[in-house]
């Protein structure tokens, strides 16, 4: 069985979705000769030419609108934004006009956009190249949020959101990209995995660790750590679509373990995990024998020195203590 | 008639003589309209019946529907916060801008959009928009699927000069210069970004000098001569469905109300309104009609009583429809 790095696996669904459909077309800042500042869409020019590999001026905001303005009118773009962090440049066409069009118009129009850009922290980009921003957006009403956090899940979810009728942002972790150590079997043909739809990534019933993203990775790992130093069985929960959110796969895991432990890698203050504490706090406090532990970014902006960074996201040191501390085994 | 028109320098062939009389009366109609659902809109505003704001498009008449009028119903448009006269003039149904104006459910938008958001995708109105220039890019982006997919289209992108200082007006002119887009960029000058005079705003004489920054075709004309504006879109209407590329149009004309309900106009004086009024591009039509033996003075009164008779069944229809049901409130976000 093949197996293939997150990046090739965001790449072919591209490639197959527009092999299949002449609607579909990739927009945004050197995707073509480049591929992409990461590489992503590296070989599609030569397959699909120009005018569907398209390149555009540095016009974040502009080119928002525009792929807003086709998906009106019957197109199905994909646009890249290079770091998570332009989206703000863009603001105003991702939360005043392409989430709101099919409401304000009384749900006579739709908006088959997606959004895909590059998220998170720990490539020493500092501040303005390393952000979290999924709660940002998550807030909006009529925006979905996706975060694949492994290759197999990263197709499927990009192929659903291409055949979704609504503007999706795809958030795609830098750190996963081209790591080996996270390849993975992908099957060779068009699948979806539904919008909305969360993931068990370790079955356990100790601990429910809802992560999103690179975290899932982190805490798969603290897991196996666990497992071996203090027999501790954690279940890690991956909600891969942040919006809509699959808060019943965490309430059930809750029901099982008593526990829940959030982490994400954007800054806690507001974050999305405050809603998923929220959600837990209203629909499952009876199942709660614990409090809540959320184990975040700090409440800064990402520095740049390695040591700095490191303090400010979560690192397996203290995802580790975190679940330690809570299950009182310190 | 003379075959060709110099305007701001281009040479601009006179279509409007090969239109039918009809089209040309229509016109005058569809003026009319847009006043009297303005005036009614703004009696509804007095009496505390819009639960919103409305922005009213009195004066400005003549270069919606010279425009609209000079494309074809196929082709796309992108309208403004200030957008009642651009949807009348498309075609729609006053009946639901009503409604939709009054909040009820059976207004074009169910009663979600209000004034600001009205739109009806199928008939290629993309909506107008309460952000000051938001839909410039969305109007290129529908300029891209007709280069793309729909090339028989063309799009007309309506903004005012407030518009013309946004980011997106620049990412948008570039992106459709290189691409070489089917999108006639109009904007309404109508002299004021809501208080702020254009000479405040721009140290440029005309905005549609910034044709040069793109390397675009554009000019500036007079927004208040229907057949001026007619004439014009349609030359660049043809010229941006051979493949051409877009164009910018700048349309002086102006806003005889205040910005939206609340602006007591104290940045203006009473005779700069005046001095405008008389530049009533309403009377200016008809006058030019009658003139030229089109109408006579009987049948113009006729044209405007069934302009009134419609806007009359429009508001019985909006005062008789009923409010959305509560219980709708979160439909219709997703698809």
């Amino acid at each position: 069985m093949r197996e293939i790095t997150y990046l090739e696996a965001i790449r072919e669904a591209m490639q197959q979705m527009m092999r299949i459909n002449p609607d579909v077309y990739l927009i945004g800042e050197d995707v073509a000769e480049y591929g992409g500042a990461f590489g992503v869409s590296v070989g599609m020019l030569e397959e699909f030419g120009k005018e569907r590999i398209r390149n555009t001026p540095i016009s974040e905001d502009a080119v928002i609108g525009v792929a807003t303005g086709s998906a009106v009118t019957g197109m199905r773009p994909i646009a890249e934004i290079m770091f998570s962090d332009f989206i703000t440049i863009a603001m105003d066409e991702i939360a005043n006009q392409a989430a709101k069009i099919r409401y304000m118009f009384g749900g006579k129009a739709k908006v088959p956009l997606v959004i895909r850009t590059a998220g998170g922290g720990g490539t020493g980009a500092a501040a303005q190249h390393s952000q979290s921003l999924e709660a940002l957006i998550a807030h909006i009403p009529g925006l979905k949020v996706v975060m694949p956090s492994c290759p197999y899940d990263a197709k499927g979810l990009l192929i659903a959101a291409i055949n979704d009728d609504n503007p999706v942002i795809f958030i795609e972790h830098k750190l996963l990209y081209k790591n080996k150590r996270y390849i993975q079997h992908v099957p060779e043909e068009i699948y979806e995995i539904p919008l909305g739809k969360g993931d068990i990534k370790r079955d356990g019933k100790d601990v429910t660790i809802v992560a999103t993203s690179f975290m899932v990775k982190k805490c798969l790992e603290v897991s196996e750590q666990l497992k071996t130093d203090y027999a501790i069985d954690c279940e890690v929960i991956d909600p891969r679509t942040i919006r809509p959110l699959d808060i019943d796969l965490i309430l059930e895991s809750v029901k099982k373990t008593s526990r829940l432990i959030c982490v994400e890698e954007a800054c806690g203050f507001g974050g999305f995990m405050g809603e998923v504490a929220a959600q837990v706090a209203e629909y499952g406090f009876d199942y709660l024998d614990a409090p809540i532990i959320r184990i975040t970014g700090r409440n800064c902006p990402v520095p740049y020195s390695l040591v700095l960074e490191n303090e400010m996201i979560p690192n397996h040191e203290r995802i580790k203590k975190g679940i330690l501390d809570l299950l009182r085994k310190n | 008639m003379k075959n060709f028109l110099i305007i701001d320098g281009h040479k601009i062939k006179d279509s409007y003589w090969e239109l039918e009389k009809s089209l040309m009366i229509e016109m005058l109609q569809k003026m009319y309209e847009i006043r009297f659902f303005e005036g009614e809109t703004e009696q509804f505003i007095i009496k505390g019946q819009i639960h919103g704001t409305c922005h009213l498009y009195v004066g400005e008449e003549a270069t919606a529907v010279g425009a609209i009028y000079a494309s074809e119903k196929k082709d796309y448009i992108t309208s403004t916060h200030r957008g009642h006269g651009h949807c009348i003039a498309k075609g729609g149904d006053l009946k639901l801008m009503m409604a939709e104006l009054l909040g009820k459910a059976t207004g074009y938008c169910k009663g979600k959009g209000g004034s600001m958001h009205i739109a009806d995708v199928t008939s290629g109105n993309l909506g107008a928009n309460g952000i000051v220039g938001g839909s410039i890019d969305i109007a290129t982006g529908a300029a891209l699927t007709c280069k793309m997919k729909e090339k028989d289209k063309i799009v007309l992108c309506f903004f005012g000069d407030g518009a013309a200082n946004r980011g997106n007006f620049h990412g948008s002119l570039n992106m459709a210069s290189i691409w070489n887009l089917p999108i006639i960029y109009i904007c309404e000058n109508n002299q004021y970004g809501m208080s702020t005079p254009i000479k405040e705003a721009f140290n440029i004489k005309r905005i549609s000098d910034r044709k040069c920054a793109y390397n675009i075709e554009g000019l500036t004309i007079d927004g208040n001569n229907l057949v001026e504006v007619y004439n014009t879109i349609k030359h660049f209407s043809e010229y941006c469905r051979s493949g051409k590329g877009p164009v910018l149009v700048e349309c002086l004309t102006y806003r005889w109300k205040g910005h939206s309900k609340s602006d007591a106009q104290v940045y203006r004086s009473k005779e700069e309104v005046k001095e405008w009024m008389e530049k009533d591009p309403i009377i200016r039509y008809e006058t030019f009609l009658i003139e030229n033996g089109v109408l006579s003075k009987q049948e113009a009164i006729e044209v405007k009583e069934k302009a009134i008779k419609a806007i009359e069944e429009a508001v019985s229809f909006a005062e008789d429809s009923p409010f959305p049901d509560p219980s709708t409130v979160e439909e219709d976000v997703y698809a």
